[in-house]
């Protein structure tokens, strides 16, 4: 067991950073599985038993360290090894697969070609993870070292030089030089808001008071978003060192870190570095000599979007419960038990290290004018490549989508993404070339929010998808105002009956008058951007919207109650497939006879489509359905299928 | 040490500390409220006090009862806008109250020309004659720390409950009466007119 | 229908909880937090993860040891997802609902497991073997449809497998 040293002063910080990284060169090969919530959900720690006992098996359970590291955002591609020194990248890595990795590439160097990643565009294969089209062209600061570090490891951590910055804010800044550092560097709040980081800071150390807090928000409550958990799971001393940095710059003495309930490891490797960092002197009392002294709290959520938002969380922390505040009072002025507080989102205070050790002009150098530095977006939905994406801002959505995302999948044909979450909205094709930064997404109708981003292709129906962001706010929505508790009671039933067939064309006059009452009405961010997914769907893609409540039609053949599944007795082989498959018995046919479904017995689950081989379910909607084929009819004989 | 802002195009000084309500209420301006009451921290529930706020040649539409008084705001309390506004909150409003409308709210729609049955059609919920905003509870927690009435559940699902092992001051306790706006609560009838929280859990209410 | 009203099993018919044993239970974690009432949430959590549900003999106790309102420890148990005021089953579906999931189809597979069980979400089974509930993202988007079971994550998960992940919790 090594021992445990506090370090007393940045003299010792880099002290032990040189015999750390002299221990790493002279150190063993690594093989890095990752053991985030991803790779784990695919089975990353039976792989990683099995490497474990395959290394044993051959004997060199001494010569070879195994890391268990953090997230690298592909994880469709899971469960992800990397072997280092020659940083050879599997994917899709099943414990069978062992024997073959440590034999082969292990003892021999040898790649094993069908665990690397193959670009089903150009058929490449790719040894290391920047040569793979995905990772190109990103841009990662604030990610790449999840691949390095296990991130219950401070010293993995020290070795890539963490907490020279702080070292450096805490001896060769003043608190208002950091604060300077930060505003120059133009770092915008990484929530979704984008606002001045450094802004809040001053506003927060100018506040009258001594006692004063900094807060993480890991309450990520965006669906389609999970780049807060990457970070927080992966390096939480990243997040940790810049909440520290901030304390000092805030004049605070003590932190919170909010976990949402949903993202146990998360939680758990914070509380971690927490105690590690405590351990080693670089939180507490007296941090590295300096004379400043800081302590920091986790504070777990209990499922609830809602309070993600600033004042509910902060309400939260005091133990009551977490709904947002209707006073208009800065929480950088009267936040927690009204003491000035600065609260920013775990991407913000990850980005803090990076801007002290390299400076402001390093950051500015990197995305646009308006906004520095790089984004991180959960680039999810129908597209090839899915995955966390960390760019510079001003990248194009095009380049998003088609050069990192690889397209959209299947060969469909790109309809809309979805920005910004629920308070985001819809992005049609017209603005594929737009350089995504937070001003130019707020500009047609939109924002960056925590940086989901959801594609969409012609299979999604809008009207659909704005009905499923009302729902999702219905029920997250704490219901204290009339404006928002009524106002999503109210769209929710109108956009379901239109989805049912059953809308009105009245339902849009009085969709806009509700939005427009949520919008200036309401008392917090949930209520007044509830309609946005709603508005931009109806500015982009009213003609859907009006063939729903006209010709009671779903163009994107989604909207159960609109649609039938027919076979067409042409293609169907009656191979009985789709017949065992249906819950309810509703094809009927037979071993050599066609098959065809009983409309009324149809709940349109889509389980014979999705299992049917030879294309032959087709859904219709808004078109009279064809009579079922005479009985007896056998099908056309067809070579092949899907 | 006034600070000076334009209410409707009146001139007021107000105090640090005070709301634009407070403010429009030394003019003589009556701003709506339903959720409000003078001896109680203000709620901003029901937002039918919101007022349109010139600041820095920015408009935008804020609650009066909440909103700090600062010097040179431009606060105008009718416009189309606002009539608008309060006139969808009452229609909304009324989703959960029902049919059965008196007290306040009934004035206040009967101002703002709301038709309250609007959408009664279109959302199927059973009447409460409750409009959630919040007084009763408020009240009762003024009245005794560990309150007989209290909200639980969020969004549609919130409503108020009763404990019943906190009951027994209410004998002898008023602090509810005459401040709902609904008429949900009357000085006369069942004390306090709210489920207990067992019968509702057990799915009786 | 309010989510706060009980379905499949209710708290009459249930035997209530012996008073002794609540007490104990919730004053080791009380006490752990040092009565703390900015931990209010924090001790309800550490009571639900431990316990499985927070009956009211729990709720009563919590706000009297803490010294918090009853109405207060009612309203958190009531607001948050995380709590279950009613008894759950042995097992916890939680089916992610988010976005991405939806995307690619998790209301199937809400659709199937809910005909598989013969339950709708927020019921458990008659027999106590699974509560059924969505959550809004569990945070592996990339991975979706993602369906957890006592917090055990499965990922691409397909309406005819189903029934083989159900299969391995008794």
């Amino acid at each position: 067991m090594e021992e445990i040293k506090r370090i007393g002063s940045p003299k010792d910080l880099e002290n032990l950073r040189r015999r750390l990284k002299l221990k790493k060169r002279t150190d063993k090969p690594v093989i890095s599985i990752c053991v985030s919530t991803g790779c784990a959900a695919l089975g990353s720690m039976k792989v990683l038993e099995a490497i474990k006992a395959e290394l044993e098996k051959q004997g060199l359970a001494e010569a070879v360290n195994v890391k268990e590291t953090g997230c690298l955002g592909f994880c469709e591609q899971g469960p992800r090894l990397s072997i280092h020194p020659k940083d050879i990248c599997y994917f899709k890595v099943k414990p069978e697969d062992a024997q073959e990795i440590v034999s082969k590439t292990v003892v021999k160097g040898e790649v094993v070609e069908r665990l690397l990643y193959k670009d089903p565009a150009t058929g490449k294969v790719a040894r290391r993870l920047d040569e793979i089209p995905f990772y190109r062209h990103q841009v990662r600061p604030l990610l790449a070292n999840n691949e390095r570090i296990d991130p219950k490891s401070i010293e993995d951590y020290i070795a890539l030089g963490g907490y020279e910055a702080l070292a450096k804010a805490l001896f060769k800044m003043t608190p208002e030089d950091v604060i300077e550092e930060i505003k120059r560097a133009n770092l915008r709040g990484r929530g979704g808001g984008g606002f001045p980081t450094g802004i809040k800071w001053e506003t927060t150390r100018k506040a009258p008071g001594h006692v004063k807090y900094v807060i993480v928000n890991c309450d990520e409550g965006d669906p389609g978003a999970f780049m807060d958990r990457s970070l927080m799971e992966g390096n939480p001393h990243s997040v940790l060192e810049g909440l520290i940095i901030g304390g000092y710059a805030v004049g605070a003495g003590e932190g919170f870190v909010y976990v949402r309930e949903e993202y146990p490891l998360a939680a758990e490797n914070i509380t971690n570095a927490i105690r590690q960092a405590e351990e080693y002197g670089l939180l507490g009392e007296n941090i590295l000599g300096s004379g400043f002294n800081f302590k920091v709290r986790v504070h777990r959520g209990a499922g609830a979007f809602v309070s993600g938002e600033s004042s509910a969380l902060m309400n939260a922390i005091e133990g009551c419960i977490g709904e947002p505040r209707p006073k208009y009072v800065h929480t950088a002025v009267k936040g927690v038990w009204g003491k000035p507080s600065c609260l920013n989102n775990v991407k913000t205070w990850a980005n803090v290290p990076l801007i002290i050790l390299k400076g402001a002009e390093w950051f500015r150098k990197i995305g646009t004018e308006g906004s520095s530095g790089t984004a991180i977006f959960s680039l999810v939905g129908k597209v090839n490549n899915t995955g966390l994406v960390e760019v510079p801002m001003g990248i194009t959505l095009r380049d998003l989508i088609y050069k990192i995302g690889g397209g959209i999948k299947d060969g469909k044909k790109f309809k809309a993404v979805q920005t910004g979450g629920p308070s985001g909205g819809f992005i049609p094709e017209q603005y594929l070339d737009l350089p995504v930064d937070f001003d130019e997404l707020y500009k047609v109708g939109s924002m960056m929010g925590s940086g989901g981003m959801v594609v969409m292709d012609e299979d999604t129906c809008m009207v659909d998808a704005a009905r499923f962001f009302i729902d999702f706010l219905l029920e997250e929505s704490c219901g204290k105002c009339i404006p928002c508790r009524e106002g999503l009671r109210l769209l929710s039933r109108i956009l379901n009956e239109i989805c049912e067939g059953k809308g009105v064309e009245e339902d849009i006059t009085i969709i806009e008058e509700i939005a427009e009452t949520m919008r200036d009405a309401s008392l917090c961010a949930l209520g007044t951007t509830a309609a946005n997914p709603v508005l931009t769907s109806l500015k982009y893609f009213r003609d859907e919207w009006d063939q729903h409540l006209k010709a009671k039609r779903c163009p994107a053949k989604a909207c159960k109650a609109l649609i039938n599944y027919y076979i067409d007795p042409e293609k169907c082989q009656a191979c009985q497939l789709c017949r065992r498959e249906c819950p309810t018995g509703a094809i009927q046919g037979g071993v050599d006879q066609v098959h065809w479904i009983e409309q009324d017995k149809c709940v349109k689950c889509g389980s014979c489509y999705e299992a049917c081989r030879f294309n032959a379910i087709v859904k219709i909607s808004g078109e009279p359905i064809p009579p079922p084929p005479p009985k007896g009819t056998k099908p056309v004989r067809r070579r092949g299928g899907r | 040490m006034g600070l000076k802002l334009r209410i409707d195009d009146k001139d007021v000084e107000a105090m640090e500390g005070e709301t634009i309500l407070d403010a429009a209420r030394k003019l003589g301006i009556e701003i709506p409220t339903l959720c409000y009451h003078e001896g109680l921290e203000p709620y901003g529930a029901c937002r039918i006090c919101s007022v349109e706020i010139e600041k820095n040649g920015r408009k935008k539409i804020v609650a009066a009862c909440c909103y700090p008084a600062e010097e040179g705001l431009n606060v105008k309390t009718r416009t189309p806008r606002i009539d608008r506004i309060r006139r969808i909150i009452i229609e909304l409003a009324a989703i959960n109250v029902g049919e059965d409308l008196s007290g306040k709210f009934l004035e206040l729609a009967a101002e703002y020309k709301a038709d309250t049955s609007r959408f009664l059609h279109k959302v199927k919920v059973e009447p409460s004659k409750c409009i959630l905003c919040g007084l009763c509870v408020r009240r009762c927690v003024e009245a005794c720390w560990d309150s007989v009435i209290g909200f639980v559940g969020r969004g549609v699902n919130r409503r108020i409950v009763m404990y019943p092992e906190k009951a027994s001051v209410c004998s002898t306790c008023d602090h509810c009466h005459g401040i709902c706006p609904t008429g949900r609560i009357t000085s006369i009838g069942p004390d306090p007119p709210f489920p207990s929280i067992y019968d509702v859990l057990a799915g009786r209410e | 229908m309010s989510s706060l009203q009980l379905k499949g099993l209710t708290t009459h018919g249930r035997k209530p909880v012996r008073l002794q044993g609540v007490a104990a239970i919730v004053n080791r974690i009380v006490e752990e937090y040092r009565y703390d009432k900015s931990m209010l949430i924090q001790v309800l959590l550490r009571l639900q993860k431990s316990f499985g549900w927070l009956p009211m003999e729990m709720l009563l106790e919590v706000s009297k040891q803490m010294e918090v309102p009853l109405s207060q420890v009612y309203q958190i148990a009531t607001f948050y997802k995380a709590f279950s005021i009613t008894p759950r089953g042995r097992h916890l579906i939680r089916v992610c609902m988010g976005t991405a999931c939806k995307v690619r189809g998790s209301p199937n597979i809400l659709d199937k497991i809910q005909r598989t069980l013969n339950i709708e979400r927020e019921q458990t089974t008659p027999d106590g073997r699974f509560t059924l509930e969505t959550i809004n993202c569990a945070g592996c988007c990339a991975l979706g449809p993602v369906v957890t079971v006592d917090g055990e994550y499965h990922g691409n998960v397909k309406t005819h497998n189903v029934e083989k992940i159900l299969e391995q919790y008794r």
